[in-house]
């Protein structure tokens, strides 16, 4: 589903975040990548949703090159994924059922179906009654499960994650790795990046370990890329 | 077709949603579009109210010949005769000096001077009806005549309009020039409020980008606002100028009761309406498409 041949990611101003990395995610895998921070997880994810490109080596999603993929096919494949990103990114002044609608609008949805569509991705993270709400009302751990929520509402074969339990306590990480977990059971691919240890022990998932932008374990070859 | 249409109906609701969200300035980008394009088109209702009044005075286009204060009866019935078997005479009325006096003393109520005149300062004249209208049939019937025997001068009566004609050609010239500026001005207000628009929806259109949205989803509801605050200003112009042809009409109203001659200004006709809010509308799309292109493309995210 998702595979990484010697890539390296240099941002400009010399910043090396991935230093030949290779590693390969099959179709219905649940993996989580743990390190410190800045040891280069969330470069690995945008690498993967485009939002980055990588400076060597190739990114493959979905049988597709990404690295070498047009702009105008970016957003296709973009349908594809359901991405979770650390800050949320929720739109602050549309209610939460426009929040999780978003998705479907941009693909031109029909609307009875849409709408049936977003209450049931509320309903899956248990948001259903706070529809109307808009998202300053909720509370840190509503507003994750409401970015959650507009991340599988398309039904995306892959669903990618960056510290979604970034600020939440102990018992609320549980419940939304479960969501996850029972994402994963319906046969979509999770890749999760998270440092927190705890969260990821629980789930037993693949641990994919990066340190200083390695796959650590991994032979460093000097010069690789 | 379906997800198109969807796409349509859905860029127009944001859309509204967007105006109505900043009513004030939608408000005042309308008005100072509206101001803008109802200079030039002003000038053009009156240049057009002009040129509709010039063409139906000088529709009959005539020769005034003057015979000589010396030419006899003789000479008379002979240039009468030269003028009715001409190729290019239509008509030839026969003014004598004294009828011309009595019409100018009953026309004009310059009865007390022409009576302390000591003679008729008039000469016989013909009223000459051309066949053929063009100006230079005209023009070369003039000059024949002129190098008659006995005839002193002959002048061309709407020869005041067509100079006319000429100079309101040139006023349509500057309304075209003046349109162009203000076809400008209209492009960058609605460049300016798209960017500044683009600016303030940032996040959004990030979040956009991310969950998937192709480009012209994104710059749909920008292209529908510029359009529509085109149109919008379109409007604002023609009721303006509506209203001011209504006012001026009031004004001459008066004039024409004191005159007793019908002068009243003509609308903008509903061709010329519909060109103005077509190409108003397509200003404003043109302006937003320019700076979508130019600042959509600055926002990827990261």
């Amino acid at each position: 589903m998702i595979s990484f041949s010697q890539v390296t990611k240099r941002y400009p101003g010399g910043l090396e975040a991935l230093r030949g990395v290779t590693l390969a995610i099959a179709a219905g895998e649940m993996v989580f990548i743990t390190g410190h921070s800045g040891a280069g997880k969330t470069t690995l994810l945008k690498l993967m949703a485009v939002i980055e490109r990588p400076t060597s080596g190739s990114v493959v999603v979905n049988g597709q090159n990404v690295g070498a993929l047009r702009p105008r096919a970016v957003p296709f494949l973009r349908r594809k994924l359901g991405l979770i990103f650390q800050d949320q990114k929720l739109l602050f002044d549309r209610t939460a059922f426009d929040n999780v609608m978003l998705p479907l609008a941009v693909t031109g949805f029909e609307r009875r179906e849409a709408a049936r569509r977003v209450r049931a991705a509320l309903d899956k993270v248990g948001l259903l009654a706070k529809e109307k709400v808009y998202p300053v009302r909720l509370s840190g751990g509503e507003q994750q499960r409401l970015a959650i929520a507009r991340a599988i509402v398309h039904r995306p074969a892959i669903l990618l994650a960056d510290e979604p339990t970034g600020n939440l306590d102990t018992a609320y990480a549980a419940g939304i790795g479960d969501l996850f977990r029972s994402f994963n059971q319906v046969g979509v691919t999770v890749v999760i990046a998270t440092h927190d240890e705890a969260f990821a022990a629980r789930l037993k998932p693949r641990l994919i370990h990066l340190k200083e932008g390695r796959v650590a374990g991994q032979p460093t070859i000097r010069g690789a890329a | 077709m379906k997800t198109w249409l969807w796409h349509q109906v859905d860029a127009f609701t944001t859309t509204g949603g967007r105006v109505a969200r900043t009513p004030v300035s939608t408000l005042l980008n309308v008005g100072v579009i509206g101001v803008a394009l109802a200079l030039p088109v002003g000038l053009y209702v009156a240049v057009v109210n002009v040129q509709s009044l010039t063409r139906s005075l000088a529709s009959d286009p005539q020769l005034s010949v003057f015979l000589a204060l010396d030419a006899g009866a003789a000479d008379v019935k002979r240039i009468e005769t030269r003028l009715r078997q001409h190729p290019t005479v239509r008509e030839a009325r026969y003014v004598p000096r004294d009828q011309a006096l009595k019409e100018l003393k009953a026309s004009t109520g310059l009865a007390d001077v022409v009576d302390s005149l000591p003679g008729n300062p008039l000469p016989d004249a013909f009223v000459v009806l051309p066949r053929n209208a063009a100006p230079q049939a005209l023009e070369k019937l003039r000059n024949e005549v002129r190098g008659w025997p006995k005839v002193t001068h002959v002048q061309l009566d709407a020869e005041w309009a067509r100079r006319l004609e000429a100079g309101l050609r040139a006023a349509l010239l500057a309304v075209w020039l003046l349109a162009t500026l203000f076809a400008f001005a209209l492009v960058a207000v609605t460049f300016n409020t798209i960017r500044l628009q683009i600016l303030t929806r940032r996040e959004e259109i990030e979040v956009s980008k991310l969950i998937g949205a192709t480009d012209s989803f994104i710059r749909r509801p920008f292209l529908y606002f510029g359009a529509l605050q085109g149109l919008a200003g379109g409007l604002a112009a023609w009721a303006i100028i509506w209203v001011g042809v209504q006012l001026l009409n009031g004004a001459l109203a008066d004039l024409s009761r004191l005159y007793a001659a019908q002068v009243e200004l003509q609308h903008l006709d509903p061709e010329d309406s519909g060109s103005l809010l077509v190409f108003s509308a397509a200003l404003g799309w043109f302006g937003s498409w320019l700076s979508v292109n130019r600042h959509l493309a600055r926002i990827e995210p990261r």
